[in-house]
């Protein structure tokens, strides 16, 4: 399968579980299994060439000047990965099936657990680092999702805001890294970056860029000072801490350090950095973690812990290291899945997870014991488990690191952390499941149905045979190695084994365990002491951060931004006129080449006209209703303005544009104060002149100047005017521009229109269902309504143009392509003939009579556009590319057929929808205010008996 | 002809800057549609002012007005209208959610803090 489709069958498939929702909670966990096993598979049909030592290369140009492209590459650590996340997940999946009640949104769940898969593996199939950002960034957010899912809990809300904060900023570090070695390289592909070790490292700008990339692993996977944000993600639902927390998100960073270990390791900086960020992290997560009574905190803190000893292993630089943190990695994701879900069959079962209440579960939960102590046996280090395998190897390569010039630190440290981990392990087999069988539970603890123990039991199986048989793991882990390694260094030719013979490792492995032994039977003075220890608590340390960030910003930008509309309006005034003068005043001013026309007294009386009902404006505007009247004149002389510069197509849409505009505006009026009182200062509103005066004499010197001077370059203009015909077929250049030339733009911008309609529609929604609606109800008219609001003269009249109307609009769309006219016209007067109806008739008469919802007929338009323009891949051609033919049916005449009318043909209906729906939100406001609707066309009609006796059955509230 | 079309651009930039800048929200709108007559004049002359020669193409005429600026300004008008239906919404829904009418957040005259 191709890579492009492993990728995106999750994204894909993560609108599926919503959809399923209704269908039932196991069709919308089967369709999400169906869609990982898919991917899956699809991943396994690769197999072969990964075996084979071969990269699969799958490759789109996306962005090739920024050198942003769509490859993905799978190696062998790539497929590792890509295996443990697909795979995992199809087991997380089984589980969540059984673990999330009725209460969860299964179908929400599942969306974010795929978008989350798909993230994932993105990151680990992507050969562009940009790509990886991309995914990288994706992770963050969709985990963000996923521990936030509970959002009913405080901890869940909280926990979810941590990590997204700690890993965004660690992300955002990242990116400055990866562009930083982008540019030390030349390229952002992985393959071209992998090869250039050497320059990489001679680069001066190296150390910042391996910092700024490990501080965004470090955040990711939780190392050491970032380590916090994960036990406090743990109050996600258990199905996710354990895909999440223990099989893959938090492994991306350690990915990543694998990914770039050829170019980055094997310097100082590297081995200090990460070995002792990740010796660290160790130590002190298993230190932690022992001490931790809730048991998905131990096991996140394990978890820190063995993130910080993989990282550690790949901080040594050497191949043995790798080698070593490539097992660890498999062994861990299988033992701490396993366990994490074990976690969650207890808390399943016995109401609790803390584990000073529980205890003695052996006996009542015999499936989950068995499961959960080989699991944590091998966590522990026992040996014929594969935990054991790893830990020695990890033992053996610290005994062999130097840290500080200090021989025995490295290999002390480990064995220190060890102890503490193998008592942690302990504690978890002992104090949940031996000890007295208690009679305090919060539930009766009983073994779950097999949906939610043998997901686990499957991982423990693996733990089993790897701890037994090391040599079936040892080929694959060589393989992933290899590539880890690269060209930096050759494979070691140790092997796996269970036995090494009385090496230091195996007394280290020994004390770790009898020391563990030792810390479990002195726990309870133990935890004493520890508890009586002052800790720096990391949430309240964060916390504060966080505060002081807050009130850092708010101490910067609350002056600055205090609410004030007309405040921020004259700040952005004033700079952009300071900006253009000074444009203005450092510029070359050219001479006039063009020769002013002169102006005749007709075109004077209409500037007149303009100026006038202007100044107007600003002198009345107080009295609204006056305003709106001389805002419709100054648009009716714009339009007739067009028509004398040569626009007839402007004109047009004005003139329609200004006529449904007021009839907004007045529905608003209806609602609004009818005047503007004065608040102002005198002194305010001689700043707001200065600043008027000042912007208007700006545009007025700007316009001015290249009126009168001719274009610098050839204008475009003279392509279309040459190619209108030849290209488009038609004689209009304006509406050939729109739907041919410019076609794509033309249909983003019905779709922006379409959008703004339906935003009025759900904002109209919003107020009717909210507080509003009471108001509205209870509204009074604040002027005496008409006693005869439907009069029979203007039924009549609208209908009988109706008709008339409609027969224009059509004209006026099929004339678009060659004379003056087309869909947006011809949308804007049909929509007009519509809303006489309803002005004329009545809102129930005219929406009793509507066939179609206005939804609906913006998307037809939007879709009879796309189609269209879809229908030119048919014949090999790119997006919109348009095409006509002319036809002859006797005895017509020749005319034309071009798929750019039916272009036309989506932007009319676009644009009726869009304007019907808007004033129709509009005038639903008003329907409520007053109902004294008919669903009679008239008030008063004389062949009707009685009005009087209609109204009260008819006056009904609701569309 | 270039006077009176340029004065015509400054002075509806003028008088839409100035009912922009007044406190309550139907003068604002008001003065953000004269403000779009404005602009959409002035992208129009960018193509230069140019007297009966409509851009529809005929025999044996060589002389059009610039198209286009007309195609730009055209998709304008409408999306302005969208836009201005938008905020009038917006605006409408404010003042009947808070029977107030002002662009300027008021919260700090009356409780005293920021919000």
């Amino acid at each position: 399968m191709s890579l492009f489709l492993i990728v995106a069958l999750p994204f894909l498939g993560a609108l599926l579980p919503g959809l399923m929702n209704s269908a039932g909670r196991s069709a919308c966990a089967g369709v999400t299994f169906t869609v990982s096993l898919a991917a899956f598979v699809g991943l396994l049909t690769n197999l072969p060439s990964v075996l084979a030592g071969e990269v699969v290369v799958a490759r789109v140009d996306w962005m090739p000047a920024l050198g942003l492209n769509f490859t993905l590459m799978l190696d062998s650590l790539g497929f590792f990965f890509a295996l443990l996340i697909l795979g995992i997940g199809l087991l997380i999946i089984a589980y969540a099936r059984n673990y999330l009640s009725r209460a969860d949104n299964m179908g929400e769940f599942f969306t974010y657990l795929l978008l989350f898969q798909g993230a994932m593996v993105g990151i680990v199939l992507s050969d562009n680092i940009l790509l990886l950002l991309v995914f990288w960034e994706l992770t963050s957010l969709s985990s963000f999702l996923l521990i936030g899912f509970w959002k009913h809990l405080p901890e869940g809300r909280q926990g979810a805001r941590m990590a997204l904060t700690v890993t965004g900023m660690g992300g955002l570090s990242m990116i400055a890294g990866m562009l930083i070695l982008g540019q030390i390289v030349g390229s952002y592909d992985l393959s071209v970056i992998l090869q250039n070790r050497a320059l990489i490292q001679a680069d001066a700008l190296y150390v910042p860029a391996l910092v700024l990339i490990l501080l965004g692993c470090f955040a990711k996977s939780a190392q050491f000072p970032f380590h916090f944000w994960l036990p406090h993600a743990m109050a996600a639902p258990t199905p996710v801490s354990a895909y999440l927390h223990s099989a893959t998100m938090v492994k991306a960073g350690i990915f990543l350090m694998a990914r770039m270990w050829p170019v980055l390791s094997g310097t100082p900086e590297w081995f200090v950095i990460v070995t002792t960020a990740g010796l660290i992290t160790m130590v002190l997560g298993a230190v932690i973690a022992l001490f931790k009574h809730d048991l998905k905190a131990l096991l996140a803190f394990s978890t820190v812990s063995h993130l910080g000893l993989i990282t550690m292993l790949l901080g040594t630089g050497t191949a043995f290291g790798a080698m070593a943190a490539v097992f660890h990695i498999l062994n861990h994701a299988t033992f701490k899945a396993a366990l994490f879900m074990s976690a969650g069959i207890i808390d399943h079962g016995a109401h609790t997870r803390d584990i000073r209440r529980l205890g003695g579960l052996r006996k009542l939960m015999p499936v989950t014991f068995v499961i959960a102590s080989l699991a944590a046996l091998s966590m522990a280090g026992i040996p014929l488990l594969n935990g054991f395998l790893s830990k020695e190897m990890m033992l053996e390569e610290t005994y062999a690191t130097v840290l500080f010039g200090t021989p025995w630190l490295v290999p002390a440290l480990a064995t220190f952390g060890s102890i503490f981990s193998a008592a942690y392990c302990f504690r978890l087999i002992g104090h949940v499941f031996f000890g007295p069988v208690r009679d305090d539970y919060p539930a009766t603890p009983h073994d779950p149905n097999p949906g939610l123990w043998l997901p686990p039991a499957i991982l423990v199986v693996l733990v089993v045979v790897i701890g037994l048989a090391p040599f079936v793991a040892e080929p694959f882990v060589k393989l992933v190695t290899t590539s880890v390694l690269g060209d930096a260094a050759t494979i070691p030719d140790a092997h796996f084994k269970i036995w090494h013979g009385l090496v230091p490792a195996l007394y280290m492995s020994i004390i770790a365990v009898v020391g563990g032994l030792i810390m479990l039977v002195v726990f309870t003075p133990a935890l004493r002491i520890w508890d009586r220890m002052p800790r720096p608590e990391a949430k309240e340390i964060f916390d504060k951060i966080v505060e002081s960030t807050v009130k850092l910003t708010q101490a910067v930008m609350l002056p600055l931004h205090n609410g004030a509309f007309s405040r921020y309006t004259a700040i952005g005034t004033m700079t952009i006129f300071v900006a253009g003068f000074y444009a203005w005043a450092t510029g070359t001013v050219g001479a006039p080449t063009r020769v002013a026309q002169a102006a005749g007294p007709v075109e004077i009386a209409g500037w007149l006209m303009l100026v006038a009902a202007t100044a107007g404006m600003v002198l009345l505007h107080r009295n609204r209703l006056l305003s709106l009247v001389l805002i419709g004149i100054v648009g009716l002389m714009v339009s007739i303005g067009f028509v004398f510069f040569s626009a007839p197509d402007l004109a047009m849409t004005q003139f329609t544009v200004e006529v449904v505009t007021i009839i907004l505006m007045l529905l608003a009026l209806n609602f609004l104060p009818n005047t503007t009182p004065i608040e102002s200062t005198v002194l305010r509103r001689t700043r707001d002149s200065a600043i008027a005066v000042m912007g208007g004499l700006a545009t007025f010197a700007l316009a001015y100047y290249y009126l009168l001077r001719d274009a610098k370059g050839v204008p475009i203009s003279e392509f279309h005017l040459a190619n209108a015909y030849k290209g488009g077929g038609g004689n209009n250049v304006v509406n050939v521009i729109l739907v041919d030339f410019r076609g794509f733009d033309t249909y983003g911008e019905i779709i922006v229109l379409g959008i703004a309609a339906l935003l009025i529609y759900a904002l109209t929604e919003a107020l009717l269902s909210g507080p509003v609606r009471a108001r509205l109800l209870n509204r009074k008219p604040d002027q005496p309504r008409a006693g005869d609001t439907h009069p029979m003269m203007m039924v009549v009249l609208t209908r009988v143009i109706m008709p008339v109307v409609l027969i224009v609009g059509f004209y006026i769309f099929l004339r678009g392509h060659n004379e003056p006219g087309g869909g947006f016209i011809a949308g804007l007067i049909v929509s007009i003939a519509v809303v006489m109806q309803y002005m004329a008739s009545g809102f129930v008469w005219t929406s009793a009579r509507l066939r179609y919802p206005y939804h609906g007929v913006i998307g037809a338009g939007v879709l009879i556009a796309g189609f269209t323009g879809m229908g030119s891949w048919f014949f090999g051609k790119p997006f919109l590319t348009s095409d006509f033919t002319y036809v002859r049916i006797p005895p017509f005449e020749k005319f034309e057929l071009a798929t750019a009318a039916l272009f036309d043909l989506g932007v009319f209906l676009a644009v009726l929808g869009a304007v019907m729906l808007s004033l129709e939100s509009f005038s639903r406001l008003a329907r409520r205010a007053h109902m004294e609707d008919s669903e009679h066309p008239m008030d008063i009609d004389p062949s009707r008996d009685d009005t009087q006796l209609d109204t009260p059955d008819t006056a009904k509230e609701g569309v | 002809m270039e006077l009176l079309v340029a004065s015509a651009i400054g002075i509806l930039t003028a008088g839409g800057l100035y009912l922009v800048l007044r406190l309550r929200t139907f003068p604002v709108i008001l003065g953000v549609s004269l403000l779009t007559y404005a602009v959409n004049v002035f992208l129009f002359a960018s193509g230069r002012l140019t007297v009966g020669a409509p851009p529809i193409l005929q025999d044996g005429v060589t002389t059009y007005a610039d198209p286009v600026p007309q195609a730009l300004v055209l998709t304008a008008i409408v999306i302005s209208f969208g836009m201005t239906a938008v905020v009038v919404m917006i605006s409408l829904g404010a003042f009947l959610g808070s029977d107030d009418d002002h662009v300027d957040d008021q919260s700090d005259e009356t409780t005293g803090t920021p919000s």
